[in-house]
């Protein structure tokens, strides 16, 4: 009950806030705007708007995730908003799953809307559903839940401009550390390979999370490589939980 | 009287500076407040009255030292069902109306659907803030967050409320207001720990009176008792006063004499000097107009305290 509360009026807060709306006009017209590219070419259409829907959705799903997670609990501190929250009887920890869940929720609608919308136009112009698409836009929209969790973390420690370089840090190496640990293995020396493997170890993989262009190939998915990437991200994004309450029971709020 | 809130040897130290040096701002704190009493616990800026309700509320966590709220450990989460706590210049999330915001705190209280509507007429009521219930908080003045941040203060029906700074930021209307629902609040058996530093006020509402000076408890007791042994000078006024009289009288008296149009004004140090004083005149001719003993004003007593401590 109480984590619903604080997860309920978090989703409030931030569909009323203007930014939201700012980011999610622009992603859907880019999404919109690929059709106008994809009618550019001759016989991709359907392939052009899947990929670059997907890639759009995935993007601006990043920004809302980080834009709005890096000040979820340093805005509360800083506003002092949180005062009157943590005088009531309520746990720490179910304040911070609350934010959490707020957040998640407040993406699943957006990025949701995202995903239809990309459904749609390539249902449109190819003539065909394409239901892995939506299987795409679901394991993504895990990756932006581990995303969520690093800004979360961050952000119960760090002012939002740090948070949001390192969320941001976070994204982007992790978009590219399975391609980076390839490269490593094959080319690099000993040094190198161990660095990066030790990054690719520690940070989470989100190119797991990224088989839409499976999805646009047509080529077919091997469900228990699936599995295992949602319980690798439910488990990473557990353990981020976990370091973000540990720090959030310790701290003062001055 | 059952004790509400016992704070036994409560330390808060923070880190500041580059090095992270350990600041201590809360001095081995000792307290008691009993049930159906209005605190009052006054001390000039930064002496650590916020922290110490901060402290209470659960907002930071203390160095060393325990404090109970109705015998349960401030640990416990469970001793919060029954505090409400106003913050020092309240701020509530922008895009929530009132009764919205009210309406979450009644479920973070986990009340029904009907207690908390019930509840939050009756509060909006009593804040006068029914007019404004349905508008998003960021259009709020100060002086209507500060109403709210009482409403929801209230919302779960507390035995006990902490107020931070209660008067600050409010008109005279608001100040009065914000006096009688105090006293109403006591009225209802409530018990109410308030920080404050304008100090008319204090005076109007207190029981009981503590007094914090650079982290550390000055003086803890009951206004007229803390201010009864203290009897600052007697304003005596006289008229026809003959004009050598005068100078015997400023002899006398503390401060210049002051001649006002309908006769003169005499402060002095004690009663042995207005015998004096009262003799002279009444031989020489002069009438009195009155004999008033100035009792130590409760800001005469604070800026004692605060400079004794200075020293």
């Amino acid at each position: 009950m109480r984590i619903s509360a604080i997860a309920l009026n978090t989703f409030r807060e931030a569909v009323r806030d203007r930014i939201l709306y700012s980011i999610l006009a622009f992603a859907l017209l880019l999404i919109g705007a690929s059709a106008i590219l994809a009618s550019l070419s001759i016989g991709q259409e359907g392939r052009i708007i899947k990929d670059l829907g997907l890639a759009s959705s995935s993007l601006f799903g990043a920004f809302i995730a980080i834009f709005l997670g890096i000040g979820l609990v340093f805005k509360e501190i800083e506003r002092r908003t949180i005062y009157a929250i943590i005088a009531k009887p309520i746990h720490r920890f179910q304040f911070l799953l609350g934010k959490y869940i707020g957040l998640v929720l407040t993406l699943l609608v957006t990025v949701g809307m995202m995903a239809l919308l990309v459904v749609g136009l390539a249902w449109a112009i190819d003539g065909y559903w394409t239901p892995g698409l939506l299987a795409a836009a679901a394991l993504d929209f895990i990756a932006l839940m581990i995303v969520t969790a690093v800004a979360l973390l961050f952000s119960t420690f760090t002012t939002p401009t740090l948070s949001a370089i390192f969320a941001l840090g976070v994204f982007l190496i992790g978009r590219l550390s399975g391609d980076l640990k390839i490269f490593a293995d094959q080319f690099a020396g000993l040094g190198l390979r161990i660095i990066v493997n030790g990054i690719y170890l520690v940070l989470p993989d989100l190119s797991r999370f990224q088989i839409g262009s499976r999805v646009v190939n047509a080529l077919p998915l091997d469900s228990a490589d699936v599995t295992w990437t949602v319980l690798y991200g439910l488990a990473y994004i557990l353990m981020l939980l976990f370091l973000a309450i540990g720090i959030f029971q310790r701290r003062d709020f001055k | 009287m059952e004790p509400v809130i016992e704070i036994e040897g409560l330390c808060k130290d923070f880190r500041a500076g580059f090095w992270r040096r350990r600041m201590r701002v809360l001095h081995s704190l000792d307290l008691v407040v009993h049930q159906g009493e209005i605190f009052g616990y006054l001390g000039p800026n930064g002496a650590g009255k916020t922290t110490t309700l901060k402290l209470l509320t659960g907002l930071i966590l203390p160095t060393a030292g325990s404090a109970h709220i109705m015998g349960r450990d401030l640990t416990d989460v469970a001793a919060k069902q029954h505090i409400g706590f106003l913050p020092e210049n309240p701020y509530f999330y922008d895009y929530l109306t009132g009764r919205e915001f009210l309406d979450f705190c009644g479920r973070l209280f986990d009340l029904t659907a009907s207690d908390r509507r019930d509840r939050i007429s009756r509060l909006l009521r009593l804040t006068e803030m029914e007019e404004a219930a349905d508008r998003q908080l960021r259009k709020y003045s100060k002086g209507m967050l500060q109403r709210l941040g009482l409403a929801q203060a209230l919302v779960n029906d507390p035995l006990l409320v902490i107020l931070d700074e209660p008067m600050s930021g409010l008109d005279p209307l608001g100040r009065k207001a914000m006096r009688d629902i105090i006293l109403q609040l006591k009225a209802e058996g409530r018990t109410i720990f308030f920080s404050s530093h304008i100090l008319p006020d204090v005076e109007v509402l207190c029981d009981r009176v503590g007094i914090l000076v650079a982290g550390q408890l000055r003086d803890v007791g009951r206004l007229d008792q803390i201010l009864k042994t203290e009897t600052e000078s007697i304003e005596l006024t006289l008229t026809h006063v003959p004009a050598e009289v005068v100078a015997t009288l400023q002899g006398l008296a503390q401060t210049p004499v002051l001649e006002q149009p309908d006769g003169v004004l005499i402060r002095l140090p004690d009663e042995q000097r207005l015998d004096m004083a009262l003799r002279a005149a009444l031989a020489a001719g002069a009438r009195v107009i009155s004999v008033v003993p100035q009792r130590v004003t409760l800001e005469a007593h604070f800026l004692r305290e605060v400079q004794g401590a200075a020293r």
